[in-house]
């Protein structure tokens, strides 16, 4: 183009080059398959219907008598790997694994940001892949680990690499995504210890921000792998 | 001046909570006996409940209360109330159920009856103005801050520029002028008169408004999704109808507010109206779709903008007519925050402006990040160039021409600023950017893609004055800094903080900043929106600490002999210029404030205080040496933070896609106080910038009210691969003359001016086609590079 403010608005051009993304997104999108798939069963096998209507769950310490009868025979008292830890908890047919770990074991770390697999809040690793606990049943991870941020500090207190990043970094604003972001970065760099900027940026895709600290996210990521 | 603290880099106290999970967030917060309440909510967009049935769910077992609008203080109308038997949008709470587990009080909503008279209804403020049109609310279409609910209706005869695609416009409701208007329209060489659209905009804090109440001894424990900590403090108290003195309210994180959070909001104190009723701690968790509608959005405008403009690119004179979409409530003020930024930011000699403010029947509305000066920079940068164009001068020095300065007078009473030097944030973005050799390489095409530049400018006032601060010194030797400030995520509790150390010569690892809970004694401090923190409590900090510096001269006097102007500070010891060896550690010193009592260590306090900080004081009196003060300092204009948006882009044309290649953000905020924080608002601020430009949309079906954009997924709030990698940053750091440390606030603007040059670059890439609309989806790029007409029609809102 000779006139650099002028475009031929209608002119043929070649086809746009896919824009779906490297190995890395590929890899997300199939797990988010497998799960979504996994998550299906887990509501048909159970008997249950996902209600449309914002948070639903049953009682703390049981479920109501209405849903005591409910069909499909699913074993309540499951004993569950959450952090390396074996803990015994009583789950409902129908519980996602956010509500387990939040409403159940006390892990208030692991966020609610839509409770509808939309912004990646409630990320925790099922034996080391990021899912969405909103969207996943407890019942599902059964016999799988589950990582969830707080058990990424050791035990003498020392943060793991990205967490340390993330305060050097300044990554977290309001701090409400911040946990998801870390267990996607961690999962990241369990696979890919080096990955580029770009690796790094869609391995976090399924993570939103609303203050927009994707740059600071970022950093991080890059500054845990080269401290690693 | 060099500061040992201030423009250093530090690690906020309440970071290392975000990182490890132990941060608690309302929906965090257990206490024994603790159930749950849901809100059962309007599924009509405007009605009244004629007949109501609740007697089935009050029999379930497992149900404990049903709370109605009847049993709470709702404020008066036509203000947002807490529960409504007349319902003016969906989603609206209607009533709330308590019962043991969230399951129970779902099944109960599901049982209760209701009957509701439907009412006209509108998403269309002009629909609404016709002759005969629909109003939102029974009494009246027309309402919003300081202006009194009322009808209005324009003729038949106002409407008729509808026909040629023009915003009409008949009698408004504000209106005022300086210069003359009409004078430097006939001297212009180029005049725009342009119709434009930008939309409503879903604030979706990712933390959904939750919150969590119990009362203990006659008081109210409130933990509440809040950006600011003291400010909204007395209002949540009204709406849960008690003194502030009985409410305890702990914000001390808040997964982001946007504005949204910023002052008392009435959905917060169902929780404790429902706790009082049924005896037992409630937590109301607030979903997502609910967040939608009760979360505040940014109203719309329709608008019509003439702009004169010199031969040399220079304003000659500006008419702003704006009909602001004001959702079914009180709403907000940004029509008239929008004007006042156009007069102000490009210095404009003469302007009218008239507009009005009309409701709908869509989520109320309030302050999102920039109200009105970001929805304005978004419609009017664009035309710059468009004028630019015309007059044949380049993107940049239109701007750069009409770059306001400190010097400036804006707005119908011609107001002052304190600093402005927006000229000066172009300047370095020209270079930084390499501003030329982009402009060169604009328009090129790369297959389907083309490459554009753009520069958006973007103002708010960004400061405030006449706070309290408070600051206390233990006999340890400790720092006590007092904050009101919310948390909002900008960490300026803890920047403004650095200022009392500062003030005090501390080493900051013997400081402690106290906040984020009533009951820990905090002062007076505005809230945490408007960009103002920086500003106005850099300045609180400083006044009591140069309190607690005078009372440590004169204990120091008293004890080791002379007068306090005979001492300094160094080391938190104060001693004597003429012989250090005279001195007493601040510990000693604090210590010896509370063996002498009075106004050293709290017991007497200045008259001029808030009743918030009093008894603050009071509850703190005898624990050390006490620092607090009201600002006094005086101030004598308008804050200005203004920032300046670099961005280059490419544009698929066959997609519509935009890829952005690099930005840069550079902000007029005075002395740096965070360098790290300020990068983080820069950046953080073009993301929603970029979402509000080009991604988030409001969706509203005219025909039954019903909306189509509840969820994220359906929003489009910009996620990592709507954006580059990397985004730069710079600052002017030109010190304000009014704040002690030169501070001023800019985390609006840096949104405005992102989401301005994403417009001005896609219009650039198309060789100069101008929407006039916001946001400018895919489909609408590759109507305008196929030639095609559009789907939506020039003034239609809430449209796909």
């Amino acid at each position: 183009m000779s006139d650099n403010n002028s475009v031929d608005l209608t002119a043929p051009t070649s086809p746009p080059e896919p824009r779906l993304d490297t190995g890395g997104a590929m890899e997300t999108l199939g797990r988010s398959k497998a799960s979504r798939r996994s998550f299906i069963k887990g509501v048909v096998a159970s008997g249950a219907v996902v209600s449309s209507a914002g948070y639903v769950f049953g009682g703390l310490s049981g479920c109501t008598p209405e849903q005591a009868a409910t069909p499909g025979g699913v074993e309540r008292l499951l004993r569950l790997n959450i952090n390396g830890e074996m803990r015994s908890v009583d789950v409902l047919p129908n519980e996602t694994l956010a509500m387990t770990l939040r409403y159940k074991l006390g892990l208030t770390g692991t966020k609610l940001g839509c409770d509808r697999g939309e912004c990646g809040a409630c990320t925790v690793l099922v034996d080391g892949v990021p899912n969405y606990s909103c969207s996943t049943l407890t019942h599902t991870v059964r016999s799988k680990e589950v990582r969830t941020i707080e058990g990424l500090e050791g035990a003498n207190g020392e943060l793991h690499p990205v967490q340390q990043a993330m305060i050097d970094e300044l990554s977290p604003q309001c701090g409400f995504c911040t946990p998801g972001q870390i267990m996607s970065a961690v999962a990241l760099l369990e696979t890919n210890p080096s990955p580029t900027r770009d690796e790094a940026r869609h391995a976090l895709s399924g993570n939103l921000c609303r203050c927009g600290a994707y740059d600071h996210y970022l950093n991080a990521v890059m500054r845990a792998a080269q401290s690693a | 001046m060099a500061y040992s603290l201030i423009g250093k880099n530090f690690t906020p106290p309440d970071i290392r909570a975000k990182v490890t999970g132990q941060a608690k967030y309302s929906e965090d917060i257990r206490a024994e006996g603790m159930v749950f309440c849901r809100l059962l909510t309007s599924p009509i967009p405007h009605g009244r409940i004629v007949n109501i049935d609740t007697s089935a769910a009050e029999a379930m077992e497992g149900v404990l209360g049903i709370l109605r609008a009847s049993e709470v203080p709702n404020p008066p109308e036509p203000a947002t109330p807490m529960l409504t038997d007349a319902p003016k949008f969906i989603g609206q709470p209607i009533l709330a159920v308590a019962a043991v587990d969230e399951t129970t009080a779902h099944n109960a909503i599901e049982q209760i009856r209701i009957e509701f008279e439907d009412l006209p209804f509108t998403v269309d403020p002009l629909q609404s103005l016709y002759p005969g049109g629909p109003d939102a609310r029974p009494d009246g279409n027309m309402v919003a801050p300081g202006v009194e609910l009322r009808r209005v209706k324009w003729t038949a005869r106002d409407f008729a520029a509808v026909e040629a695609g023009q915003l009409p416009m008949g009698e408004a409701t504000l209106e005022w002028s300086y210069g003359d208007v009409d004078e430097g329209f006939a001297n212009a060489a180029v005049v725009l008169d342009e119709t434009f659209v930008t939309q409503g905009l879903s604030h979706h804090s990712l933390e959904p408004r939750t919150a969590m109440a119990y009362w203990e001894n006659g008081k109210c424990i409130l933990h509440g999704s809040s950006q600011s900590q003291s400010f909204p403090h007395p209002g949540i108290a009204e709406y849960v109808g008690i003194p502030p003195e009985d409410l305890v309210f702990v914000a001390e994180y808040c997964g982001g507010g946007f504005g949204s959070k910023g002052n008392a909001y009435p959905f917060m104190a169902i929780p404790a109206h429902m706790s009082r009723k049924i005896g037992r701690p409630v937590m109301m968790r607030v979903s997502r779709h609910e967040e939608h509608f009760i979360g505040s959005a940014r109203p719309g405008f329709q608008g019509r903008i003439r702009m004169g403009f010199a031969a040399d690119g220079r304003f000659t004179a500006a008419d702003l007519y704006l009909v602001q979409e004001n959702g079914p409530t009180t709403g907000w003020s940004d029509y008239r925050a929008a004007a006042d930024a156009i007069s102000l930011v490009y210095s404009v000699p003469a302007m009218r402006f008239r507009g009005i403010p009309i409701n709908t029947n869509t989520p109320p509305r309030g302050p999102q990040r920039g109200p009105g000066q970001n929805q304005i920079a978004m419609a009017v940068e664009p035309l710059l160039d468009k004028a630019a164009a015309e007059l044949g001068v380049d993107q940049f020095q239109i701007r750069r021409i009409n770059a306001t300065t400190s010097d400036t007078r804006y707005g119908a009473n011609q107001n002052t600023v304190t600093s402005a030097f927006l000229g000066e944030a172009l300047d370095i973005g020209h270079e930084q950017f390499d501003w030329e050799t982009r402009l060169a390489r604009s328009g090129q095409r790369n297959g389907s893609k083309v490459r554009g530049v753009g520069i958006g400018q973007a103002f708010h006032s960004a400061g405030s004055s006449g706070f309290d601060g408070l600051v206390r010194i233990t006999p340890d030797g400790i720092l006590h800094i007092h904050t009101g400030v919310g948390n909002l995520g900008t960490y300026s509790h803890t920047g403004t903080a650095l200022v009392a150390g500062e003030v005090l010569k501390y080493n900051w690892d013997n400081c402690v900043v106290e906040r984020g809970d009533s009951r820990k004694h905090l002062p007076w401090n505005f809230g945490q929106f408007g960009s103002n923190t920086t500003y106005t409590h850099s300045r609180t900090n400083y006044v009591a600490a140069m309190d607690a510096l005078v009372k440590l001269k004169e204990i120091a006097a008293t004890d080791l002999g002379g007068v306090p102007d005979d001492y300094d500070i160094g080391e938190e010891t104060v001693f004597a210029t003429a012989d250090p060896s005279r001195s007493m550690t601040y510990a000693q010193a604090a210590q010896r404030a509370v063996e002498l009592g009075g106004r050293f260590s709290g017991q007497e306090y200045p008259e001029d205080l808030n009743d918030m900080t009093k008894r603050s004081v009071e509850a703190l009196a005898g624990t050390g040496l006490i620092g607090v003060s009201k600002d006094n300092l005086g101030r004598s204009g308008t804050v200005a933070g203004l920032a300046a948006g670099f961005m280059e882009i490419e544009l698929d044309l066959e997609t519509g896609k935009w890829e952005i290649i690099d930005y840069l953000g550079v902000a007029d905020c005075g002395t740096v106080m965070h360098p790290q924080g300020l990068s983080t608002q820069v950046r953080g601020g073009a993301v929603m910038g970029i979402g509000m430009a080009a991604t988030e949309r409001h969706i509203y079906d005219p025909q039954n009210g019903l909306p189509a954009t509840s969820s994220l997924y359906q929003i489009k709030p910009p996620s990592y691969l709507d954006l580059p990698s990397e985004m730069q940053w710079a600052a002017v750091g030109e010190p304000d003359p009014e704040n002690p440390m030169g501070m001023k606030g800019v985390g609006e603007p840096v949104q405005g001016c992102a989401a301005a040059a994403l417009l001005c670059a896609i219009s650039n890439a198309l060789g100069g086609h101008y929407f006039n609309r916001t946001p400018i989806v895919p489909d609408m790029v590759v109507n305008a590079a196929a030639g095609r007409s559009q789907s939506h029609g020039p003034l239609q809102v809430n449209t796909a």
